[in-house]
């Protein structure tokens, strides 16, 4: 498989290399490329990046070219996606998976004068900015109104790989969820993939097998949401609305913005004013959107969920605020503590209440 | 650990549903390869097959329609490939990963208006008194047709191949092309013929991937499916009984580890995760051990060209 998407790969650049190779990198239009992991009609993380595009394309009309390879896989192929893509004369490329990090810095090293723009990662040089949404405020809201609306008090979380990001969303959603409802249950399900809409509906399954009444999911499809609409459970939309597969089912959903930033890059560069940054925006930036509430929430739970969302664009509440002990039961904040972005970058661990064992 | 949670019949009738697709896929690779043709463009008739079906069935309402349509789809986008390699006479491993390219491609075009909506749901089998029945009823006589429809096909294909005239002559083909040729038979016409088949099938199991296992479109959702199907034909050493026992193996093993995992079980779960693709290789390496029963399966024309040249 891996191989197949290699070659469709190498075969989508080949394409996108013969509009782009005729036009040359100065004088002309700002060219920006986009590499994605999986395909653009995903409905999730990949089609909200080309949302991103799109909006850029839209912001600039003629004075800015945009391209893009789709799925793309993590590790040394995307290495070479990369590489033919700066050689053909773009000026700023986003590589939009976690995976990319390495390959992103290999890359960049190679060509100084292109801009790169890593999304989620955490290793940055001259030329390589970072970007990521703090999707775990999303996360807490929908892991409040998951609390509320559960009557098993079982949840169920379709989990992705053990990386920070995925790691951060557990934690949130399940204090929050805790914060409302002490009984509650995590059952987490790791599936090792962004993309398998099969074993993603597998996974909901086995987890409805399980007594959960409430999905949900860091993985990009609307798989899950389908088969909680189907068996009458509830679940979360994931990166972009998915209430057209589960109607009945969608709660709310953590909602990916990256538009205004992607504009606010591209600009950068036209301007000559690009540099290598850290962005790390939230609901108040705007870069986390919070799905509309389902009309299956009551009430006071609507405002409960709608009051964290605002306090959480102002700033005035963040997610991790001590007391919060590790898995072990060791301290990890002190009463009323925050937790600093450099520890959440790297977060690797449980919170206390969580069970099962975090694979590495 | 407590496993009385663990609802075996469930598991069971999940694990069905997630080796019907590779079953059907794999036994019409395997009625090709018997052919003397090697057609690694499963998945793009899969995923072809998934997009028709899907289109067929909301367009008409019916999921028997829908299955219909699967089927043709993979069948017609299957000409290609037998077209290119028998009458131009491509390089059969060259074609068929174009084919699985061209497939994912073509399906993501056409289905780009069918996002976002509901098929219709294929009934269950209900027989009254029988499916009420506990744990043999739900275990035997609830599922949707077509999982029915597979098992008999195996056992058709098994017939077909070892009982009967005309696969003893399309076996020929795939042993030895030239006797056949010398013996009178159309060799191409019986390889199309059978890449067709393969085609529909893999169309078939595509259109249960979008109608029934995840009932929804969404670009290459059938996620490599196609390439566990070639692998589990060679697993089952080209015989159809053996292509059930692979693709329950690896339905089971996949939907054991997931169940697990929402159980709780402290296994990690990267080692589940592996599993189903560790045990599939460790049987490829115990079936292959011995190198002369190995090839003494292997259809000895399998993807070799033919051209009649006399």
């Amino acid at each position: 498989m891996k191989f197949t998407k290699t070659l469709a790969a190498a075969a989508a650049m080949g394409f996108a290399l013969a509009g782009a190779a005729t036009a040359g990198s100065h004088g002309g239009p700002v060219k920006a490329g986009f590499i994605y992991v999986g395909p653009i009609g995903d409905l999730g993380w990949t089609w909200t990046h080309d949302q991103g595009r799109l909006a850029v394309e839209a912001e600039f009309g003629d004075a800015v070219e945009t391209s893009y390879v789709e799925s793309v896989p993590e590790g040394a192929d995307a290495e070479r996606v990369m590489t033919q893509m700066a050689r053909s004369g773009v000026d700023i490329i986003f590589t939009t998976s976690f995976g990319y990090m390495d390959p992103t810095i290999n890359v960049a090293e190679n060509f100084p004068d292109v801009a790169f723009e890593h999304a989620t990662g955490y290793k940055r040089s001259e030329n390589v900015s970072t970007y990521s949404a703090r999707f775990y405020e999303g996360r807490h809201v929908i892991g409040l109104v998951a609390g509320a609306m559960t009557e098993t008090n079982k949840i169920g979380y379709i989990a992705s790989f053990p990386i920070p990001e995925v790691v951060r969303g557990i934690n949130a959603a399940y204090l929050a969820a805790k914060s409302v409802n002490p009984d509650v249950e995590f059952k987490i399900v790791w599936v090792y993939t962004w993309f398998d809409p099969g074993k993603e509906a597998d996974a909901a399954n086995a987890l409805i097998e399980q007594g959960v009444d409430v999905i949900m999911q860091h993985t990009d499809s609307p798989a899950a949401m389908t088969i909680a609409e189907e068996k009458g459970v509830f679940a979360f939309g994931q990166a972009s609305d998915m209430s057209s597969f589960g109607p009945n089912a969608q709660l709310s959903g953590v909602l990916d913005v990256w538009g205004p930033y992607y504009v606010e890059r591209v600009r950068a560069v036209m301007d000559g004013t690009w540099e290598s940054t850290d962005t790390w925006h939230g609901i108040g930036d705007g870069m986390v959107g919070i799905a509309p509430f389902s009309d299956k929430i009551p009430a006071d739970v609507q405002a409960m969920a709608q009051a964290a969302t605002d306090a959480l664009a102002a700033g005035t509440l963040h997610p991790f605020t001590g007391p919060i002990n590790k898995q072990d039961g060791s301290v990890w904040l002190a009463d009323g503590e925050i937790a600093d972005d450099g520890t959440l970058a790297g977060l690797n661990f449980y919170v206390e209440g969580i069970d099962g064992e975090l694979p590495n | 650990m407590d496993f009385s949670s663990l609802n075996a019949v469930a598991m069971i009738v999940l694990l069905i549903g997630a080796a019907t697709p590779i079953l059907l896929a794999a036994i019409g690779e395997l009625v090709v390869e018997k052919s003397g043709v090697l057609n690694l463009g499963v998945e793009g008739m899969m995923i072809i097959g998934a997009v028709t079906g899907f289109i067929a069935a909301t367009t008409t309402g019916s999921p028997m329609l829908g299955f219909v349509g699967g089927a043709i789809g993979g069948a017609v986008v299957s000409m290609l490939f037998a077209f290119l390699t028998q009458y131009l006479l491509s390089n059969q491993v060259a074609t068929g990963l174009a084919l699985t390219m061209f497939g994912l491609g073509m399906a993501a075009l056409i289905g780009r208006n069918y996002n976002g909506i509901k098929p219709p749901r294929a009934e269950r089998l209900d027989v009254p008194g029988l499916s009420d029945f506990p744990i043999l009823g739900e275990l035997l006589f609830s599922h949707d047709p077509i999982i029915y429809f597979s098992i008999v096909l195996v056992f058709a294909v098994w017939w077909f191949l070892n009982r009967s005239r005309a696969g003893l002559v399309l076996r020929a083909c795939g042993e030895n092309h030239d006797a056949a040729h010398s013996l009178g038979y159309n060799v191409q016409l019986i390889r199309f013929g059978a890449i067709m088949f393969g085609g529909a099938c893999a169309g078939l199991g595509g259109a249960y991937v979008s109608l029934i296992r995840v009932p929804q479109w969404t670009e290459g959702m059938t996620a490599g499916v196609g390439w566990i199907a070639l692998a589990i034909v060679v697993f089952a050493s080209w015989k159809p009984w053996r292509v059930i026992l692979g693709a329950y193996m690896f339905g089971g093993i996949t939907i054991l580890q997931l169940s697990l995992q929402a159980l709780g079980i402290s296994i990690s779960g990267a080692y589940l995760s592996m599993t189903p693709y560790v045990v599939t290789i460790v049987v490829l390496v115990i079936m292959s051990a011995d190198r002369k029963r190995a090839s003494l399966n292997a259809p000895a024309c399998l993807g070799r060209s033919f051209h009649a040249s006399h």
